[in-house]
């Protein structure tokens, strides 16, 4: 099979990688670009564990082709943190024990911060529609949905 | 899985010639959330892919001149939910779009795709046969044009021609006083499949009913269009006894499957009561716009 040479940027950094056609986003983020942060829950769109933005979207990476990344911009958790300094959400998901597994967090963190971004002071039942399509077997949510609320409490405050 | 050729065309003749030439071996991808599915489990082994997303009509939304509105089949929920205008005149279209999947599907779903793949329970199709929307389709011989309820032939068949590509939906201009509902019977609240799915687009004019389309999900081997319930409803005041009149249309126009989500008795049922409470949402909104 032909693989397909693709241009795109990844967490910022300019990106080049060699797929094959049938290759899906999530297979080469965590197979030939290493960045094995992203997880495979289902791998049919259902779990949101694959959970990244792309151009600012928030995208299942197992429902999308890795050829489809020509040309744009993909944000994984491996760019949450800024080097040693966690994002809020990070930091608040450790404080307030908002895992326990950790399979679904890396998507529970990116989708959070997709919302975050778009609605600085979302409801909880804003929080738990957004959120419906990231599965967590562990916490029961609440957890998850607590740290979330609180964050977006604390990053307010800070804005101020 | 076999050898399989990706293409993203930046033209609709390039896309068509390309789909055409594949003779049957290809699939068109929009938001890819059916079809990546379906490949992955087996169910298609397509020899090539058309990625539609770089054609710039496919993937615009377009208010006319005249007030209606032409929207790209691979426009993604979210973007449709972004957009200022849309979900003012169209707000049942709209809500009918944005309950397929999650924050994540959304972000890639399309309209267009949910009618391609067919399923007799797509939650944006009896929105769309409601709202009386046109699809434009290109093929190999040319553009046509469809309404909506023409395109689906059976579960997961349509009336696409071999080569033929979806391009857009065509919505009308709305008059005064005119407003549309979905609403979708799911044994839980959220991220679930159609038990039965019920379109009302209606206008009144003081207070009563001058125009009304019905369109009704998972009740038949297509979505249907339920001309009786419109009939029942226009020229009524929507008092109870044509509301009943409309429902009864809808429980007649059911021919369901017994399955896991729902028994033929029950679905035929919820038709009736879906009907009920959809045009109350329509009338409600169309009272105020």
């Amino acid at each position: 099979m032909a693989k397909l040479h693709i241009s795109t940027k990844i967490n910022g950094e300019p990106t080049e990688f060699l797929c094959d056609p049938n290759d899906s986003m999530l297979d080469v983020l965590r197979g030939p670009l290493a960045l094995t942060g992203s997880k495979e829950g289902c791998g049919s769109g259902d779990c949101g564990a694959c959970s990244v933005m792309l151009d600012g979207r928030l995208v299942c990476s197992c429902l999308m082709l890795a050829a489809e990344a020509e040309g744009h911009e993909i944000e994984t958790i491996e760019g949450m943190a800024e080097g040693e300094k966690l994002h809020p959400l990070q930091q608040k998901f450790l404080e307030m024990a908002a895992l326990q597994c950790g399979i679904c967090t890396p998507g529970v963190l990116v989708a959070s911060k997709a919302l975050l971004e778009k609605n600085q002071n979302p409801t909880e039942t804003e929080v738990r529609y957004w959120l419906a399509g990231n599965l967590c077997r562990c916490t029961g949510y609440d957890k998850i949905v607590r740290a979330v609320l609180d964050t977006a409490a604390e990053m307010r405050e800070a804005a101020r | 899985m076999t050898d399989m050729r990706y293409l993203a065309p930046s033209t609709l003749d390039e896309a068509v010639g390309a789909f055409a030439a594949a003779a049957g071996a290809a699939r068109i991808l929009a938001g890819g959330t059916d079809l990546l599915v379906q490949m992955r489990a087996g169910m298609v082994q397509p020899g090539l892919i058309v990625d539609i997303k770089k054609i710039p009509e496919l993937t615009s939304i377009e208010e006319t001149a005249d007030g209606g509105f032409v929207v790209g089949a691979a426009v993604s929920g979210a973007v449709l939910y972004e957009h200022p205008r849309f979900g003012e005149v169209w707000p049942g279209v709209l809500e009918a779009i944005n309950l397929i999947g999650s924050t994540q599907v959304q972000g890639r779903a399309s309209a267009g795709g949910n009618l391609c793949n067919g399923s007799p329970a797509g939650d944006s199709v009896p929105a769309m046969i409601a709202a009386g929307a046109t699809v434009t389709v290109q093929g190999p011989n040319g553009r046509r044009q469809m309404p909506v309820e023409a395109v689906p032939v059976g579960p997961g068949r349509t009336n696409l021609t071999p080569g033929e590509i979806l391009v857009s939906f065509t919505l009308p201009p709305r008059a005064k006083g005119s407003s549309d509902a979905y609403l979708r019977m799911i044994p839980r609240t959220e991220m679930d499949i159609a038990v039965v799915g019920c379109g009302v687009n209606l206008t009144l004019k003081d207070g009563v009913c001058t125009a009304a389309r019905v369109g009704l999900g998972a009740v038949a081997p297509t979505v249907l269009l339920v001309e009786d319930a419109a009939k029942a409803l226009i020229g009524s005041k929507l008092d109870d006894a044509a509301i009943e009149a409309a429902a009864a249309a809808c429980r007649a126009a059911c021919r369901p499957i017994d399955d896991k989500r729902g028994t033929i008795v029950y679905r035929t049922k919820v038709a009736g009561v879906l009907l009920k409470r959809t045009v109350a949402i329509a009338a409600d909104r169309a009272g105020r716009a």
